[in-house]
């Protein structure tokens, strides 16, 4: 019986020719992240357990990200022992205001993580760099700490769901929606305790971003990890990106897997996840008179150069609605001066939307830009669990950049092919 | 070893944004992180909650962020054991690395409700329900976590080494 591509990286990394589904092994790491609200958990634990030094100062990464600039005194305090700690163990990637940006558009984006390598971080959505071809996946402080001490961590073997994917997608359509389109079938514990893998022709349409974006949210499938078979695509984005050696793992032909489901990338159409799961996805076209009192454009789902450019195409010679709010943030500082360079900043300011610099902040309830009670938001970012954004009853909507930008536009949800 | 308390219920996909909201992650601290627990989805439990009692949910408890200070939050507020049909990953792994105790035990889920009485025995995996009379069996967890669990939890098993 043959292994999934996941299951080949971690038997390479536990020093085992195989392993299989539920097998307990434990494996080196090549990278360990953590950012300003799980480090100094993390921190506490690895200085009670008297621990002096990390395993290999170039391979944890600490980005400041999710209420940096700082919010308030007690985020001030987090930053602060994250920065310390840095400095104490001479930890090369550590990434604080001027040049930080959202952790999950940030390593890809400085090469820090590649094809085949195992990551772990203490933030859910770590899982994204499973779209270069790693076994990525979030953890807790602990775990976080433990990896930081030892350059290990244990897992269980993963099973896995097998997505193949064919076709184009279509006008206005993006990665976003496919894996809205695709929770929705399978439900927020739909992929618990599994890998998904992302595979076949349709692949060659998906650009890195729209692959970034669906393997972040795997996790809202409740999946172990999301990975995406190594192809052109993936070496153009990592040449001369990534300096470390970066090796490619492809899973076997007879490899098991629990379930396999196709999906034809030319069906997919503007999709919307209504309020409070990410499993409920509709059409956009279907909704309805959805009135939306904020817009998000941003994140680590959809805060990069693209989503930027999607978002600018539509705002061009256009106005946010009266009585919309509507926030963008890239992601990262390079992608924000990237849009300065390219004029996109002037077209948000023009259409009336506010540019932040990068932070995770309205996304998780943080700041910039909570919601007040009965308020509506559209957001590109990954949850609309109940109060994620602000008062318990406020609604988020989740989508593409796409149909965020065109409904900020238009003051409701709306099918961004309706402009 | 042996629990009892009464129980606090909650359904299906409990996140752990309703767990601990994240606009109280500005802190580490245990007792602080413990008075906003489950604020958004129970607003009276931190008031009601005694030491000892137990929470029972249903599918996928602790879905969403990889926030350490869910688990923490539960633990500190004097949860002896959580209850569920099934748990998110992130939040199963956590609860063993920080010594919370779990069980998966769809039966106890679909059966228990909100204050009933009920007893655990974590070398069984025996949950008895004194309100119904009625026991169910939870999986016990595998020999390998179990290890982890007796050395205090993970810090405590390398820092052993």
């Amino acid at each position: 019986m043959g292994m999934t591509m996941t299951q080949k990286i971690l038997a390479a990394h536990a020093g085992l020719d195989k392993v299989e589904a539920g097998q307990l092994i434990m494996a080196d790491l090549d990278m360990v992240l953590g950012n300003d609200i799980t480090s100094p958990v993390a921190i506490n634990e690895f200085r009670k357990y008297g621990f002096k030094e990390v395993f290999d100062r170039e391979k944890v990464s600490l980005v400041m990200d999710h209420f940096v600039p700082n919010k308030d005194i007690k985020a001030a305090q987090q930053t602060k022992q994250c920065r310390c700690f840095a400095s104490e163990c001479s930890i090369k990637n550590y990434f604080d205001v001027g040049d930080m940006g959202i952790e999950h558009a940030l390593l890809p984006e400085k090469g820090l993580v590649g094809p085949g390598d195992v990551v772990i971080g203490a933030d859910s959505h770590t899982c994204t760099y499973g779209a270069l071809g790693a076994f990525s996946t979030g953890v807790g402080s602990t775990d976080m700490a433990a990896g930081m001490a030892t350059g290990k961590a244990w897992f269980k073997v993963p099973a896995a769901i097998r997505f193949n994917l064919t076709g184009k997608l279509g006008k206005c359509c993006s990665g976003k929606d496919v894996i809205l389109y695709i929770i929705s079938q399978i439900g927020v514990d739909g992929a618990l305790y599994k890998s998904m893998e992302f595979g076949g022709e349709g692949l060659a349409s998906l650009s890195m971003d729209d692959r970034l974006c669906m393997a972040n949210m795997a996790i809202e499938a409740g999946a172990k990890n999301g990975i995406f078979e190594v192809d052109g695509i993936t070496e153009a984005y990592c040449n001369g990106r990534v300096k470390h050696e970066i090796k490619v793992y492809k899973a076997d032909e007879d490899a098991q897997y629990e379930q396999v489901i196709n999906i034809d990338l030319s069906s997919i159409e503007p999709t919307v996840a209504c309020p409070h799961l990410p499993e409920n996805g509709r059409k956009a076209s279907e909704l309805g008179d959805v009135r939306i009192d904020q817009c998000v454009i941003g994140s680590c789902t959809n805060g990069r150069l693209s989503d930027m450019e999607t978002a600018a195409e539509i705002f061009k010679g256009r106005h946010v609605a009266k009585g919309v709010r509507c926030i963008i943030i890239p992601a990262t500082q390079s992608i924000y001066l990237e849009c300065v360079k390219r004029g996109y900043t002037e077209i948000f300011i023009n259409a009336g939307c506010v540019v932040s610099t990068p932070t995770c902040g309205p996304c998780l309830g943080g700041y910039m830009g909570i919601l007040a009670e009965d308020e509506v938001a559209i957001a590109t970012t990954n949850r609309n669990f109940v109060g994620r954004m602000g008062h318990i009853t406020s609604k988020i909507y989740l989508s593409s950049p796409a149909t965020a930008a065109a409904s900020a536009v238009k003051g409701y949800i709306c099918d961004p092919r309706e402009l | 070893m042996i629990v009892k308390g009464k129980v606090h219920r909650y359904g299906d996909n409990v996140d752990t944004d309703v767990i601990i909201p994240a606009r109280y992650l500005n802190t580490a601290n245990h007792a602080e992180l413990a008075k906003h627990c489950m604020e958004d989805i129970d607003s009276s439990f931190t008031s009601v909650v005694k030491k000892g009692d137990i929470m029972v949910a249903g599918s996928n408890f602790g879905c969403g962020s990889s926030r350490e200070h869910a688990p923490i939050a539960i633990k500190e507020s004097g949860i002896s054991v959580v209850i569920a049909k099934t748990f998110a990953r992130i939040f199963y792994r956590n609860s063993i690395n920080i010594g919370l105790a779990i069980l998966e035990c769809p039966e106890a889920s679909e059966k228990i409700e909100g204050g009933d009485e009920v007893e655990v025995d974590f070398d069984t995996g025996v949950i008895t329900n004194h309100t119904k009379k009625e026991t169910y069996k939870a999986q016990p967890f595998p020999k390998f976590i179990q290890n982890i669990i007796a050395k205090g939890g993970l810090m405590n098993s390398i820092s052993e080494k």
